[in-house]
């Protein structure tokens, strides 16, 4: 479904990916853990093109994301993404944000993306928050409407890029139980996170970076139980510590 | 003087008064309305990544907002004519006039209100499959424009107040209507008087506005 094949990225001279490689098989949940500025967010972003990336190779749903003559609007409509920091637009409401793309990407009718809103809400436990603009939603709600507005496209794949990061602790779970039913649904997932709880509940791989490389990228039961890298063990006692 | 201060003959020429009211109303209006979406168009272009064409936008910018006011009114009264072939009267020369100058001012504040729109939000509007295109329209220029009303407002009556220059053509907006009527009726002092507070209420209503928007917006 997802598939990198050695790709570097720089920023001027600072190379920030470092010919990283990985696939994620159709219906796979792959959990991306790392410390700050390892380069996580960056490689998710290239997964659908948000960061272009200047050497290797990367397909979605067999499609390149690199080839300059790709889609990437149409490529992007169909992979879900899910941000930290929400991303919802402050200035329409909460179904008006799960039909816009709807509309105007998939040119579905208004009433189709209103019944799909509808069902999306309720399937998130949010449908009484359907006319309230987001800043009237508390972290944890909008996060479950960026949820929401990005399963709205019906997408092929979902990646999440620190979904969790700026919510209070309390609303991490509202988040975090949502994203397990999508991947025991069997969605196909890419999530940076370092809810180690949330890998060891529905993850099926774990990749580990460290300075642009992927360091480590095992099944759960091998990152978890047995002998890792020097580097990932120090990050893994560092995070669980607590 | 003070002891035969005559409103009488405020009210004996209302009519007049109020139809140069009408054309301060009405330039102040197209300018907004013109240079707004002339400036966005221009702001646009400034931020494209196309060099060229950011390029000409910044040049028209930059040379506009070099410009006093009074000499772009006086030059586009010689101008228009000259390009459209034809007479086209003192109204529709400052009209443009005053939608190309205030263009200039406006993309300077449209360009700042789309720097505003955090890069989280551009990325979720290209996430979603939105074209460039699309992403300015239905979420980068909507919170743009919503995070620059204050400023477009305070413009605004930087602009009403600055229609009175058309004076120079002699335009008949609401101050050059004032003036005729001082001047055929000998009511100097109570024309100017009132002239003075119309533009203070006015004026002043409107900033009062720009404030209580500033506030609601900030919360």
């Amino acid at each position: 479904m997802i598939e990198l094949k050695n790709v570097s990225k720089w920023y001027d001279e600072f190379q920030v990916l470092n010919d990283c490689s990985t696939q994620v098989a159709k219906g796979e949940v792959v959990v991306v853990c790392g410390p700050s500025g390892s380069g996580k967010s960056t490689l998710i972003k290239c997964v659908n093109g948000l960061e272009a990336f200047q050497k290797g190779e990367i397909y979605v749903d067999g499609t390149s994301v690199g080839d300059a003559g790709t889609n990437l609007p149409q490529l992007r409509s169909h992979i879900g993404m899910v941000f930290q920091n929400f991303e919802l637009f402050p200035h329409i409401s909460v179904t008006e944000n799960i039909k816009l793309a709807q509309l105007k990407v998939l040119g579905r009718s208004d009433d189709e993306s209103q019944q799909n809103a509808a069902r999306l809400l309720e399937r998130v436990g949010l449908s009484d928050q359907a006319d309230k603009h987001p800043a009237q939603l508390s972290g944890g709600q909008q996060q479950r409407v960026a949820i929401a507005r990005a399963l709205a496209m019906d997408p092929v794949a979902m990646l999440f890029d620190e979904p969790t990061s700026a919510l209070d602790p309390e609303m991490i779970n509202e988040v975090l139980d949502v994203m397990v039913e999508l991947a025991t649904d069997g969605m196909t997932m890419m999530v940076v996170t370092h809810e180690m709880g949330f890998a060891r509940r529905v993850a099926d791989r774990v990749i580990f970076m460290d300075e642009g490389r992927i360091e480590e990228d095992c099944s759960k039961e091998e990152f978890f139980n047995s002998e890792r890298g020097e580097r990932a063990q120090i990050f893994l006692s560092k995070i669980l510590e607590h | 003087m003070f002891g035969e201060f005559d409103t009488s003959v405020i009210f004996d020429n209302l009519h007049f008064l109020l139809e140069g009211m009408q054309t301060t109303l009405i330039l102040t209006v197209i300018a907004i309305c013109g240079g707004l979406v002339l400036g966005t168009l221009l702001a646009l272009a400034r931020l494209a990544p196309f060099k060229p064409l950011s390029f000409i936008a910044g040049s028209y910018v930059n040379f506009f907002r070099s410009m006093p006011l009074i000499l772009v009114i006086f030059w586009f009264y010689f101008l228009v004519p000259h390009i459209v072939g034809r007479p086209v009267g003192g109204f529709y020369s400052v009209l443009v006039a005053f939608v190309m100058f205030e263009a200039a001012y406006y993309c300077e504040i449209m360009r700042a209100g789309i720097q505003s729109v955090r890069k989280g939000q551009i990325y979720a509007g290209q996430a979603l499959g939105l074209t460039y295109t699309q992403n300015m329209r239905y979420v980068v220029l909507p919170q743009a424009f919503r995070n620059m009303v204050p400023i477009l407002m305070t413009q605004a009556i930087i602009l009403f107040q600055d229609t009175s220059l058309v004076y120079v053509v002699g335009v008949k907006d609401f101050l050059v209507s004032a003036d005729l009527v001082a001047n055929r009726e000998n009511r100097i002092l109570e024309m100017f008087t009132t002239v003075a507070l119309v533009y203070f209420v006015i004026c002043l209503s409107g900033s009062l506005l720009v404030r209580r928007l500033q506030r609601k917006f900030a919360q």
